[in-house]
C-alpha cells in the first residue's frame, strides 16, 4: 500500500512537471514563436506611451529578457526553493512554494491562492455533499422503481439540471432567493467567523452547482443499479433472507459505486481548482475568480498558478479515487 | 455484539451527520439581514444628476458602498490610470488641483485642492509655482510638505519599472537634463532637479516647453503627497498614508477595501470635502448583474466604474416610469470612431477616405451599439462634454444614414470602383464587433469590401492595431477605436490620437498614423497659449482639419445609463469624470 502511494506520488510529480512545462510553453513560448517580442509582452504591463528605458526596465524586472528555458528553470526553482524579487526599493522573499509574482500587481501568487482556497473549498465541499446525496438517492430510488412517476419526474429534473448552464440557474437563484425573497445573503464570510452567514451565503451556490452535477450522478447510479440489481448475487442475497435495505445498500449500491467514485474524484478535483463560472456568478472571491482576473489582465503567473493548482487537485483526487476503489470493491488490489 | 455496536456507532454517526446537515441547512435558510429601514425614498427624476446636485445634504453617518465587476489597476495614487480611480482616490489622496464637484460640464471647472490657489505661471508657461494650504497633515499627524508632493511625482513618473500603470506626462514635460533615474535608484537628496521646493509650502515645476494646461496635469493623483519614509514601491498600496478625508481600514487585494474617517484631516484645510459617511466600502469582482440588483435594492450606493447598468437592467429601468426616474443618461467623455489608416493603400488617398466618411450609416452603428441610450451620433472628433468642442458636420447626410451617391463620387475621384480592405475590432467588446459589422454592410453598398479581423482587447494596442507594421502587413485600413480624454480639454483629448509625435511602433494610439504639420503646429501653439478662448478656437480648427483629411470617422459620442441610488446624497454626474458621479461627497440616508 505504502509503496503504491509512493509510486503514484512520484508519477504525480512527473505529471505536474509536464503540465507546468506545457502551460509555461503555451504562455511564454508560443507567443514568441508567432512573432511576439519580449518588448511587446512587457509593454502590456506598462501604462500608455512607455519610453524604451521603461520597457527595458520592466522586461528586466519580470525576467522576460532571459531565454524561455531560463525563465522556466527559475519558475520551477521558485516552487521548490522560493525566490527573491527585487522590484523597486525593497527585495521581497517569496517562500517555497513560490508560484511566481503577478506581472500586474506585483503580488506573490501563492499567498493569494491559499487565501482564496477556503472559499473554493467551501463551495466545492458543500456542493459535492449535496449532489452526491441527492444524485445517488434519486438514482437508487429510480432504479428500484423504474418507469414509475418518481423515476420519470426526477430523471426529467436531472436532465434539465445538466442542460441548464450555471450562468442561468445561478443568476435565477440570486434574483429569486436573494433579491426578490431575501432568504439568502450574498456577503461571503469565512466559516470560522460566522458559520450561519457562511452557510446562508453559500447555499444558493451549492444548490445551483448540485443541480448541475447531481444529474450525472443520478443517471450513473440509476443505470449501474439497474444492472446490478439483476445480478445473481442480489438474488442470492435476497434468498439468504437479508433485509431489502441491506440488499440494496450493501450489495447493490456498493457494486454500482465504482464509476460514481471515479467521476466524483475528477469533478471534485476540477472544482477545487476553481469553479470559474459559479464563483463569478455568485461573486465569491475564490480561486476561479482569481483565474478569471488573471486571464482578463493577461497576467501570466496568475494563470500558471491556478492551472498548476487545478492539475495538482485532479492528480490528488485521482490518487484518492484509486485508493477508494479497494475499499468499495474487494476485488481490487493495490499492487 | 461487536457487529451490533458497529451498527449503533454507525447509526449514531448518521444521526449526528443528519442533525448537523439539517441545522446547517436551517441556518443557511434563515432570513438574511436585509437592513430594511422603512420605504425606499422617491427618485429625483430622469437625468436629474446631469442638471443639478441630487439630494444635496450635509447629513453624516452610514456606510457608502461602491461595487465594480472588475478590479482597478491600483489603489496607489501613483500607479493608476483609470478615470474612476482618479475620481475615487481623492478620498485618500489629495492632488494639488482637482475638479469642482458639479453636474455636467460644470464639473470641468478646476479648483485648488492641496494647493491654496491655482498655479502661477512664469517664463511664458514653462515654470509653474504652487503654494500649499496651511495646516495639512497626513493620517498619522505628520505635516504634509511640498517635498512629499515632489516625491510623489518622482516615484510615479520616473520609476515606471516599479509603478508602471499610470501615465507619464510629468516625465514627458518636466525638464530633465540630468536624466533622473527615479527615487528608487537615485538616492541623492536632490532628486529631480526640475522640481524645486524652496520651502515646505512652495513647489515649483520647471518644464521643457510652455504648457498652459498644467493645472489639469497636477489634478492627477500623481501629485497627491507620499511620505518617502513610508514608501516601499509596489507594496505601498497595502498601507497607503492618507492625505484625504478617509483612510484605509483594510485592503484585500482584488477583493475589497474599507475606508474610515481620517481623524487628522481638518475641514478647515479643505473647502471641497465633507466627510459624510462613517465608512466607505469598495467591493471588487461583484457579478455585473448582481451590482445592478444591489443598486436597486439599496445595498450598493454606486457602481464605481461609471460604465452604467447592463442591457437587461437597462430595458427594465427604461420601461417603467419609476425606473427611468432613477437613471442618468450621460455622456461618457469618449468618442467611438473608426480610424482610417493613412499608410494602407488606397486610404493614403484622401478621396478614398472621404468615400468611407460618406458611406457609413451612423444610425445603423448607433443601433448596433445599443441605441441612443448608449451613444449620440457623432460628427466631430472632440466630444461635446470636453472643453473645446464646436458643433460641425462635414460629411452630413440625410438623417445621418450615409450618402451612397457622394461616397461613390469620392471613390471614383480616388480612382477605384471597389476596394478590398480589413477592419479591426476587439473580440471581447461585443458592441465594437457589432458596430464593425454594421460598418461592413454600409461599406458594401458603395463597393468597399471590408473583412472583420478580431483581436483580444488586452493586446489590441501592443500587438495588433497599435503596431503600424502589423496593420500595414495585414492590410487593415479601418480600425475600431474608442478614446477618452486624460483631462477634459481639447489638448487632453487630441494630442495622443492626432499628434504625429504620438505615433509609435507598438502601443500606438494615433492609429491613422496621421502626420499633419498643420495639426502638429496648432497643437503646439495651443498648449503654449495662455488664453483659453484662443486655445479652444485652435482645437476646433484642428478638429476641422482632421475631418477635412478624413482620417477619423466619428461614430458616436459614448453615453452611459447610470442608476442613481435614491439613498445616495450629493449626487452629480460630472463631465470631468467621464460622466461618473463625483465621488468626493457622496453620502447615504440609509442607516
Amino acid at each position: 500500500m505504502i509503496s503504491y502511494i509512493l509510486r503514484r506520488t512520484f508519477a504525480a510529480v512527473i505529471l505536474l512537471l509536464v503540465v507546468s512545462a506545457v502551460t509555461f510553453a503555451i504562455f511564454f513560448l508560443l507567443p514568441r514563436l508567432v512573432g511576439q517580442t519580449a518588448d511587446q509582452l512587457a509593454q502590456q504591463y506598462i501604462g500608455k506611451s512607455p519610453s524604451k528605458a521603461d520597457i527595458l526596465a520592466v522586461k528586466h524586472n519580470l525576467g522576460l529578457d532571459q531565454p524561455v528555458y531560463v525563465q522556466y528553470w527559475h519558475f520551477i526553482k521558485g516552487i521548490v526553493a522560493g525566490a527573491d524579487y527585487s522590484i523597486g526599493p525593497t527585495t521581497v522573499h517569496c517562500d517555497a512554494p513560490c508560484f511566481g509574482y503577478s506581472f500586474k500587481t506585483h503580488e506573490a501568487v501563492w499567498p493569494q491562492l491559499t487565501s482564496r482556497l477556503p472559499v473554493t473549498l467551501s463551495l466545492a465541499a458543500g456542493a459535492a455533499v449535496l449532489w452526491l446525496l441527492s444524485g445517488v438517492t434519486v438514482g437508487v430510488v429510480s432504479a428500484l422503481k423504474p418507469r414509475s412517476l418518481f423515476d420519470r419526474t426526477f430523471m426529467g429534473i436531472a436532465l434539465a439540471g445538466v442542460s441548464l448552464p450555471m450562468f442561468f440557474t445561478g443568476q435565477l437563484a440570486i434574483l429569486l432567493f436573494v433579491f426578490k425573497w431575501p432568504i439568502f445573503g450574498r456577503d461571503y464570510v469565512p466559516f470560522t467567523e460566522n458559520p450561519q452567514q457562511w452557510a446562508n451565503t453559500l447555499l444558493p451556490a451549492w444548490c445551483s452547482l448540485a443541480l448541475l452535477y447531481s444529474a450525472v450522478y443520478a443517471r450513473l447510479t440509476r443505470s449501474g443499479m439497474l444492472e446490478t440489481m439483476n445480478e445473481d448475487f442480489i438474488r442470492t442475497a435476497r434468498a439468504k433472507g437479508l433485509r431489502e435495505r441491506k440488499v440494496v445498500v450493501r450489495h447493490g449500491l456498493r457494486a454500482a459505486l465504482t464509476p460514481i467514485i471515479t467521476v466524483f474524484g475528477m469533478d471534485l478535483g476540477l472544482l477545487l481548482g476553481g469553479a470559474v463560472i459559479t464563483e463569478s456568478v455568485f461573486s465569491l472571491p475564490g480561486v476561479g475568480q482569481y483565474a478569471v482576473q488573471g486571464i482578463t489582465d493577461n497576467d501570466l503567473p496568475k494563470i500558471l498558478g491556478v492551472t498548476l493548482l487545478a492539475a495538482a487537485f485532479v492528480v490528488i483526487a485521482n490518487l484518492l479515487v484509486d485508493l477508494l476503489y479497494a475499499a468499495a470493491d474487494p476485488r481490487v488490489r493495490l499492487s | 455484539m461487536e457487529g451490533k455496536q458497529t451498527i449503533m456507532r454507525r447509526s449514531a454517526l448518521a444521526a449526528v451527520a443528519a442533525i448537523g446537515s439539517v441545522s446547517l441547512l436551517l441556518a443557511g435558510c434563515s432570513k438574511a439581514d436585509d437592513n430594511k429601514d422603512g420605504g425606499k425614498p422617491k427618485a429625483a427624476g430622469a437625468n436629474a444628476a446631469t442638471k443639478g446636485v441630487v439630494n444635496a445634504s450635509d447629513k453624516k453617518g452610514g456606510t457608502v458602498t461602491y461595487e465594480m465587476s472588475d478590479v482597478p489597476d491600483s489603489f496607489d495614487p501613483g500607479n493608476t490610470y483609470y478615470a474612476y480611480m482618479y475620481n475615487l482616490s481623492r478620498l485618500w489622496a489629495r492632488p494639488l488641483m482637482t475638479f469642482q464637484p458639479g453636474p455636467g460640464t460644470q464639473g470641468n471647472t478646476l479648483v485648488p485642492d492641496l494647493a491654496a490657489s491655482k498655479g502661477v505661471s512664469s517664463d511664458g508657461g514653462k515654470t509653474w509655482t504652487y503654494k500649499l494650504r496651511a495646516g495639512l497633515k497626513f493620517q498619522d499627524g505628520t505635516p504634509i510638505t511640498s517635498k512629499d508632493v515632489k516625491y510623489a511625482v518622482e516615484r510615479s513618473n520616473f520609476a515606471r519599472d516599479v509603478l508602471s500603470l499610470g501615465p507619464n506626462y510629468f516625465q514627458q514635460y518636466l525638464d530633465d537634463p540630468d536624466h533622473y533615474k527615479g527615487p528608487y535608484k537615485d538616492k541623492s537628496a536632490k532628486g529631480l532637479s526640475s522640481i524645486a521646493t524652496p520651502d515646505d509650502t512652495t513647489i515649483v515645476f520647471h518644464l521643457n516647453r510652455a504648457f498652459q494646461e498644467f493645472d489639469y496635469l497636477v489634478a492627477a493623483p500623481q501629485t497627491a503627497p507620499v511620505p518617502q519614509a513610508k514608501d516601499d514601491g509596489v507594496d505601498y498600496v497595502k498601507h497607503i498614508v492618507s492625505s484625504g478625508s478617509y483612510q484605509f481600514q483594510s485592503y484585500e487585494e482584488g477583493q475589497k477595501a474599507v475606508l474610515v474617517r481620517n481623524k487628522n484631516w481638518d475641514a478647515k484645510t479643505d473647502p471641497l470635502r465633507k466627510q459624510l459617511p462613517d465608512k466607505i466600502v469598495i467591493n471588487l469582482k461583484v457579478n455585473a448583474e448582481t451590482i445592478d440588483q444591489d443598486l436597486q435594492s439599496g445595498k450598493a450606493t454606486a457602481e464605481l466604474t461609471g460604465l452604467g447598468v447592463g442591457s437587461s437592467t437597462q430595458a427594465s429601468l427604461l420601461n417603467s416610469a419609476d425606473g427611468k426616474a432613477s437613471t442618468d443618461n450621460t455622456f461618457g467623455g469618449r468618442l467611438v470612431y473608426a480610424a482610417l489608416n493613412t499608410k494602407v493603400k488606397p486610404f493614403d488617398n484622401v478621396a478614398c477616405r472621404k468615400a468611407v466618411e460618406y458611406a457609413i450609416d451612423k444610425v445603423s452603428v448607433q443601433t448596433a451599439m445599443g441605441g441612443p441610450v448608449r451613444g449620440e451620433i457623432a460628427s466631430t472628433v472632440v466630444p461635446p462634454d470636453i472643453t473645446g468642442y464646436e458643433k460641425a458636420d462635414q460629411y452630413a447626410s440625410a438623417d445621418s444614414k450615409g450618402d451612397v451617391a457622394k461616397a461613390k463620387d469620392q471613390l471614383k475621384a480616388c480612382g477605384h470602383t471597389t476596394i478590398n480592405t480589413n477592419i479591426s475590432a476587439r473580440s471581447d467588446r461585443q458592441s465594437e464587433v457589432d458596430a464593425a459589422t454594421a460598418i461592413i454592410s454600409s461599406l458594401k453598398k458603395v463597393g468597399i469590401n471590408a473583412t472583420l479581423k478580431q483581436y483580444p482587447q488586452g493586446k489590441y494596442f501592443t500587438d495588433y492595431a497599435g503596431v503600424p507594421k502589423f496593420t500595414e502587413k495585414q492590410n487593415i485600413g479601418i480600425m475600431m477605436m474608442q478614446w477618452g480624454a486624460d483631462w477634459p480639454s481639447g489638448y487632453g483629448f487630441l494630442q495622443q490620437i492626432l499628434n504625429s509625435k504620438a505615433i509609435s511602433q507598438s502601443g500606438n494610439t494615433n492609429l491613422s498614423q496621421f502626420a499633419n504639420k498643420d495639426v502638429d503646429a496648432k497643437l503646439a501653439e495651443a498648449i503654449a497659449n495662455p488664453d483659453v478662448a484662443a486655445r479652444n478656437k485652435l482645437y476646433a480648427e484642428i478638429d476641422k482639419t482632421t475631418m477635412d483629411q478624413a482620417v477619423i470617422v466619428p461614430l458616436t459620442y459614448f453615453k452611459v445609463l447610470l442608476y442613481r441610488s435614491p439613498y445616495a446624497t450629493n449626487v452629480a454626474s460630472s463631465a470631468a469624470w467621464s460622466g461618473q458621479y463625483d465621488y468626493l461627497n457622496i453620502g447615504t440616508t440609509k442607516k
